[in-house]
Parts: structure tokens; sequence; C-alpha cells
């Protein structure tokens, strides 16, 4: 006898498991199928537990520059295994909120690996043997993984993925990091931070390539300063990995290949959906031209009853952008009318230092869309909250359409700016003009009064400028 | 308390209106139901009644004030044991003052008035059409009305998307500083500086704009097709010659645009396919045909509406149209006397106008246009004969009604037209 239930979500992440929640708040009886740890990538070995060990990055950072603030900090030293025991101990307790969350509200847990052997059926491999589900409708949840070079596989000896990077067996003592987008960025700059000697190789012709042109630059100035080496423009070609490291040749902007010796190497060259062995093939579940499945912006596949949702459909790859889809899915299936996805109202943040936020269309990609735009900037140098917290690095670019003066996007970097950039989402998603924007009245002291002044900016009507 | 008397939005569309007169002054009592003013919006005069009683205590705005806005305060009413001194002291803040206006009676013809969803019906009345500031400010400069505009977001909101899929040029005009002209191209205006034909100017009046704003939003958006049937008189004329006659001691003279009016409404009941109307993603079909008329008046032109014209009997029919265009002229029509109608008719006959083309009414989805019926040759039986022949052309709304479906309504219009005893039957 299969259990039967009104849906199933394959996978746990902040995507599946979101959806179950709001699923079963609608009173759908709902099973989530979870082949490892409940909460996914996202809390167990991505978001969460990077953003602990980043933070001890960031503690340490100002412990060794304790003087400027007039404080004494002497014979300070990073402890890695402490750092990754802190990060894995708030992994934990996030994956038991998870589990109170799924107990809480009557979802059923399978732990084991499932395939969709028909639409509305579902095989679990779990610990006890094969277990059979059935539900009027799937969403598959099932996230994806770091993508491979062929020449440098991920062993965790001497090749990372973030996964090994997290749980590293040794500290690095140079580390080459092929990649810049938000992880290979993330990771290069805690272990700079906590001392390591780091090398940032990009394909591409600047660093974290979706931000906006002056974010990307700006950031490159910042790491090299911090003492990181930065190539851009530059790709490795092959990797020799031994015992005692790693030779790595590596072909400069300008073609030429040297090679260079490094402890490891993290490999972030993006991510692959894992779609391949939960039984799409058979269900004839259409994939984009990138390998990811296809759905429109209700989350539904071309195929009835099966929805997917987060990193195994099209990006952008974020755990928010996944649970929000978690909720249009399940309110679809309950018969509701939810709003659809728009992808230029989705905020991405990288916990670099600085760190980096920002929402909808740079300044390129707007010109290239054939607006007209007006931009604004204000640096953190020119407010007070910035000075009085010693973080001066950084500012804040908004970009609007001179025509109609919708707010097309805003990019930031510098110290807290992930927590200002949804100032902006909130009014994207109100769909606010640059007015609102000015005659919201911002508190004082605060880092937001940039996002008032890089608004009146971009009309001439800067104030502390 | 003291309370602000807001201007009213008489209309789904009205902005703004002219204060013609006042029927109280300071000083009066009034209560709940005494008429307070009269106001022009851009289509008729209207009665303004009070909701709440009081002592008038200040007018603020005097009568013949032109381009009143909606929702500006035109006067203050303090409640019982309140000084007037304590209101002239009154903020009289727009946003927080409650309305004290009676919202016109919807038509008694809700169920079948198409002029206009509920929901933007109430929106216009409090004042308030939700939408993103975005939204507005798209609106102003395609010239989008937003009380037309039905909204996509959060609870009716108007957002971004609605607009982009909405036409252009439907809103009232605005002052040319609202839109200002690029100035490297080419502004296509006639002033008089380019031409020295001697002229004169007049501001457009309200009524003008709107017609304006219609026709141009009905021709943008409507895909007309035009069907012509000729249509033997000889037996309708003398059916009315003997109905007059026996109605004569009633005082009720028919005419024929009366029986007309009734061979369209039957026609549109027996032909439900063309009473209809497109709402958004819906089509709507009317149970029961309302027939605006048009009616030509000083200064443009208005359609008052003769509900339920297919039951109604032919002299009803006279002696409400007798009303009806009476009033029109007047300019005293009331709102759910000319909004509204599943269907329009007009008729220009009597300048010997042999066959048109009428434009759709919107949100209606047909117009029959009437030409003159004239002795013509005419073959019958095999003969070449003279009859009084009329040439009536549908404008059909092509999205809502198919070719073959408008023809169909043609050809029973001719038939009742031909066959008069039919539509009385």
């Amino acid at each position: 006898m299969s259990k039967s239930y009104d849906l199933i979500v394959l996978g746990s992440g902040p995507g599946g498991y979101v959806a179950a929640i709001r699923a079963s708040q609608l009173g759908l009886k709902t099973a989530i199928v979870e082949r490892e740890n409940l909460g996914g990538i996202c809390l167990n070995w991505g978001c969460i537990p990077t953003k602990a060990m980043l933070r001890s990055a960031e503690v340490f950072h100002n412990m060794k520059h304790a003087a400027d603030y007039g404080l004494v900090a002497e014979k300070i030293s990073a402890d890695l295994d402490a750092i990754v025991k802190r990060s894995r101990g708030v992994a934990k307790q996030l994956n038991q909120g998870v589990t109170g969350l799924m107990k809480k509200n009557k979802i059923d847990v399978v732990m084991g690996d499932g395939t969709i052997t028909a639409p509305g059926k579902l095989a679990v491999k779990t610990a006890k043997g094969e277990e059979e589900l059935s539900a009027k409708n799937i969403i598959i949840a099932t996230g994806a993984r770091a993508r491979d070079l062929p020449f440098a596989k991920a062993d965790g000896k001497r090749i990372w993925t973030y996964r090994h990077a997290m749980t590293p067996p040794e500290m690095p003592s140079k580390l080459l990091v092929i990649g810049s987008g938000a992880i290979g960025i993330e990771f290069a700059s805690f272990y700079n931070d906590i001392g390591v000697d780091v090398t940032v190789v990009e394909m591409l012709d600047r660093v974290v390539p979706v931000e906006d042109e002056e974010i990307s630059k700006f950031l490159e100035k910042s790491l090299k300063k911090q003492g990181m080496t930065i190539m851009t423009g530059a790709g490795v070609k092959s990797i020799d990995a031994g015992d005692k490291g790693v030779k790595a040749d590596i072909e400069d902007s300008k073609g030429k290949i040297e090679s260079h010796d490094f402890s490891h190497v993290i490999v972030a060259v993006g991510i692959q959906p894992n779609i391949e062995t939960i039984g799409l093939d058979q269900l004839g579940v259409e994939p984009d031209e990138r390998y990811h499945i296809k759905t429109d912006e209700y989350c539904r596949t071309n195929i009835d009853g099966i929805y997917a949702i987060g990193d195994c459909t099209a990006g952008p790859w974020l755990a928010h952008k996944a649970s929000h889809e978690g909720v249009i899915a399940a309110e679809t299936i309950a018969g509701g009318h939810p709003h659809a996805m728009d992808v230029n109202n989705i905020p991405g943040c990288t916990y670099c230092h600085p760190q980096i936020a920002s929402v909808g269309l740079t300044e390129a990609k707007a010109k290239d869309a054939g607006y007209d735009v007006k931009v604004g900037k204000f640096p953190f140098i020119g407010n007070g909250k910035a000075i009085a917290l010693g973080e001066t690095d950084g500012f804040i670019k908004t970009v609007f359409d001179a025509k109609t003066g919708e707010l097309l996007g805003a990019h930031m970097i510098g110290a807290e700016v992930t927590e200002l950039i949804q100032g902006y989402t909130v009014g994207k998603t109100l769909e606010t003009t640059e007015a609102e924007l000015m005659n919201t009245v911002f508190p004082h002291p605060t880092l937001s009064e940039m996002m008032h002044e890089s608004v009146l900016d971009a009309y001439g009507r800067v104030l502390h400028m | 308390m003291p309370i602000n008397l807001q201007m009213p939005a008489l209309s789904p569309t009205m902005e703004e209106g002219t204060l013609s007169k006042w029927l109280v002054k300071e000083g009066d009592t009034v209560s709940s139901g005494d008429l307070l003013a009269e106001i022009e919006t851009d289509k008729a005069t209207m009665e303004f009644e009070a909701i709440d009683e009081g002592v008038i205590a200040k007018i603020v705005v005097a009568e013949g004030t032109d381009n009143v806005k909606v929702g500006d305060v035109i006067a203050i009413i303090a409640e019982d044991g309140e000084e007037v001194s304590d209101v002239e002291a009154a903020p009289a803040p727009k946003a927080t003052a409650k309305p004290a206006v009676k919202a016109p009676t919807p038509a008694p013809a809700s169920k079948a008035e198409p002029a206009a969803a509920p929901q933007k019906m109430e929106a216009a009345v409090d004042g308030r059409v939700k939408a993103s500031p975005l939204a507005r400010r798209l609106a102003e400069q395609k010239g989008v009305d937003l009380a037309a505009v039905s909204g996509s977001g959060p609870s009716g909101r108007i957002v971004k998307a609605d607009i982009d899929s909405a036409k252009g040029g439907t809103a009232p005009v605005k002052s040319e500083t609202a839109t200002p002209v690029p100035s490297a191209a080419p502004a296509p205006t006639a002033t008089s500086g380019d031409f020295d034909i001697p002229h004169s100017t007049e501001k457009l009046s309200g009524m003008r704009k709107t017609i304006a704003r219609r026709l141009t939003e009905a021709k943008q958006t409507i895909p007309h097709i035009y069907l012509t049937v000729d249509i033997e008189l000889d037996k309708l004329l003398k059916l009315r010659g003997e109905l007059n006659k026996s109605l004569e001691p009633r005082g009720i003279k028919l005419s024929v645009n009366d029986l007309l009016i009734k061979a369209l409404a039957v026609a549109l009941v027996q032909v439900p396919k063309c009473n209809v109307s497109i709402d958004g993603d819906q089509l709507k079909t009317f149970e029961r045909a309302d027939i605006s008329v048009a009616v030509s008046i000083p200064g443009g032109l208005i359609t008052p509406i003769v509900t339920s014209a297919d039951s109604k009997s032919l002299s009803q029919i006279s002696t409400e149209m007798g009303d009806l265009a009476e009033r029109a002229k007047a300019g005293k029509l009331k709102m759910h006397e000319y909004q509204g109608g599943t269907a329009s008719i007009s008729n220009m006959g009597m300048f010997g106008i042999k066959n048109f083309d009428a434009v759709i009414n919107p949100p209606q989805a047909m117009i029959m246009a009437i030409g003159a019926g004239q002795k013509r040759p005419h073959v019958i039986d095999d003969s070449l004969q003279i009859a009084t022949i009329m040439s009536a052309t549908g404008s059909f709304d092509h999205r809502a009604i198919d070719g073959a479906d408008g023809a169909q309504l043609m050809k029973v219009f001719k038939e009742l037209c031909e066959n008069p005893l039919g539509m009385l039957a």
C-alpha cells in the first residue's frame, strides 16, 4: 500500500521546506522527501554556515584593527578548527529548527533518495528499503551541486568544492580560487581575512561579473588592497595535485601561461542542477537550454501536476528565490492566485569584505535594454554613521529610467549593505519612482541615509557632497 | 468635528467639474437628503445631496467656479453645538476628510450595465484609484485614464504591466504642460502662427473632450466590421400610421425611430451573440436589450438609454424617449440614464443621409446606423417597382462578434422591420 498525499515535495532545501509549510498551511496533505539533511545545502552547507565563518573572519579583521578604535588586542590568531566547529553548530541548530517546523506543520518527512516513477508516483529508497508514495502534485526542489572542472576533480584533499572549503582538513597556506562569483569570492574573502595568501582567477574580465561594472571595479581594488591576488580575463589550463601541493598553469589576460604553486584549490565555477536521477527523462519533463528544468512563472513544468522550484530551474540561483517559488508553487497547487515571479525584483547579496548587495538592472544592462538612464552615486565617506563605524569604503549606486522615474536597479558595496538592499527591493516591488524615495524620511544617523542621497544624486539634488 | 464637504465624483471618469450653483447658503441648517448644490460634469448637470446633518459653516468654493478637482473641500458643515468660529480654525485636510456625499444611485440595471465594473465604480466614487506610483506616472505620460484600467496587483491595484497593456490616448486631454512635446520633434500643431486663415478658437468643453477620448478609444481598440442591409419600410410606415391613429386620444405619437429601437432590441434578444460586451478577458452576454439612443444636443451628443426595450411596448418606448430627449437637451440627465446600454442606435435619416458607418460606443459591441427612408426603384416579384427603402448599417466589435452572427442580427432586424407585427407579438 502506497501512502497518498495532495503534495509531495522532493528536496527539503529553502525552496522545498518552505513549499511544504505553505502547502500545509493551505490544507494540503503534504510529505517531503530528503536524501541527506533537512534544510538542504542552504542551512547545512551553504548560506548559513558560510555566514557563520565569515562572521568569524569579520571579528578577526576588526580585532586586527583594534588600535583604530582605541582598543588593545594582542597576540590574536585565528583557530580554523574552532571557527568550523562554530559554523557546524549554527548549521545544526537550524537543521533542528526545520525538523521542528515540519512536525509543527504535520508534514511527513521521508528520508531517502526519491525518483518519480510516473506522474503522481514516487519511489523512495530509504534505509529500510523502497517506499512507494503517491500524490496529486509533485514539486521538484532538488537543488544543485558545484560544477566540476574536468581537469580538476574535487577530491577534498587538495582540490575542494565549497563543501570541503567549509570543513577544511587543514589550514591552507596558499589558496587558488577558480571563479569569482558569489561563492568563490566569499571563500576568497574568508581565507584572506584569516591570513591565507589567496589568488582568484576569473575567466571574464572582472570579478563578480553579474554585478554592476563599477561594483566589480571597486571590489577588485579593495581585495587587492587587502593583499589578494586577482587575475581576470584569465584561465586555469591545468591542475596537477600532488601530496604536498598543487601546480596550476594559468593563462593570464595577455595569453601568457605560467605555472604557479598552491597548497589548495577551491573550484567555484558555477552549479549543476540535481536532476539526472529523479526520473525526469521517462516522464518527459523538459529541460531548458542550460539543462535546468523549464518552468513558467507559476513554477509549472510541461507535465501536469509536476512543478519545479529553486536551483534545479533557471536562475538566479538564490535561496530566497527558491523559497519564494515554493510559496508560489504551493499556492498555485492549492488553487490560489499567487503573483508571478519578477526576476528583476530579486535582490542578491554577497558576503565578501566589503559586502555587495544589488537588485534589478545594472547600468550597462539598463542601457542595453534601451533605457535612457539617470544614475546616482553616494560614497560611504560622505556618511556620518559610516565614518563613526570606521567603515568608509564603499558606495551606493542607483539607476533610474530617465523617462518614467522607475527605479531600475540599485547596487551597493560596503559595510552592512546586505541589510540595506531590502529598502530598495520593497520600493521596487511597490513600483516606486524617484519621487517617493526622495519623499521618504531616512533615519539619522544610519547607513541608510546613503540610499536617500544616491537617489537625490541621480536627480542632481545630493545634499552631503 | 466639523465635516469637510468634498467635490463628489459623480461619474467614474469625472476628475473635475464646475460648481454651477449653491442651493444653500452659510448658516443654513441641512439634513441628510437635502440638495446642496448643482454640479456640472463633463456629461451633465447633477444635484448634490447631503448625507450629514449640521449647519453650513462656510462655503469654500464659490458658485460658478470651473475645474474644481474631485476631493477638493467645497464647504464645511458644523455639527450640532459646534461654533462656526471653531470651524473657521479647523484644518481641512483633504485626505482624512469624510466624504459627505451620497454616491449617486447606480442604475437599477446594474447587472446589465457594462459601463463600469462595480469595483471601478467604487474606486472612483471614493475618489481613490489604487495604482502604483510608477503606474500613475506612466498613465499620465501615455494618456491612459486610470479609472478605465483594471488592476492586476494585490486588491486590484493598478501596476506597470496594466498600463503597458492599456492603450494610450484614453485620458482626458491634459493641459499642454502635462505632456511636453520634445523640442526636437516637429510639432504638428496648427496654431494661428502657422496659418493666416482667419479663424476663432475656443477651449474644448468637457463633453467635447469626452467625445474625443471615447471615439478615439473606440476606433483604436475595436476592430470594427460593417454590415449593411436595405430594408423595405412601407409596411412599417403603414403600421405606424395605424397605431398613431389609435394612440391619438392618449396623446402619443410614435416616431419611426421608436419602432426601430424596438426592432433592434427584439433582434438583439433573438441573436444574443450580438448582445455582448468584452470586459478584459471575459465576454458578457446580456439577457435583455438596453438601447442607447444617440441624441444630438447643443455642443455635442449624448446617448440616453431605453432600458429593457425588448420587453417594453412601443407607447412606453415613445413616451420614455420623448422625456429622455427633452431632458438630454436641457442637460438634466442622471448618470445612470446615459451610462450603460447593451447596444446603440444612431439615426441620421432626417438629414437625408443614405447610409453611414457609426463608431461603436465601448464597452458595447454594436451600433446600428440608420439612413433615410427614401422612395427608390426596387425589384419586387421580378418587376421594378417603387418602394420606401431604408439602408441600415451595423458596426460590430469583431473581437466579440463573428461576421456570421452580425449578419444574422442584420437579417432578423430587417425581417422585423419588413414584417413589423413580429415585434409587437
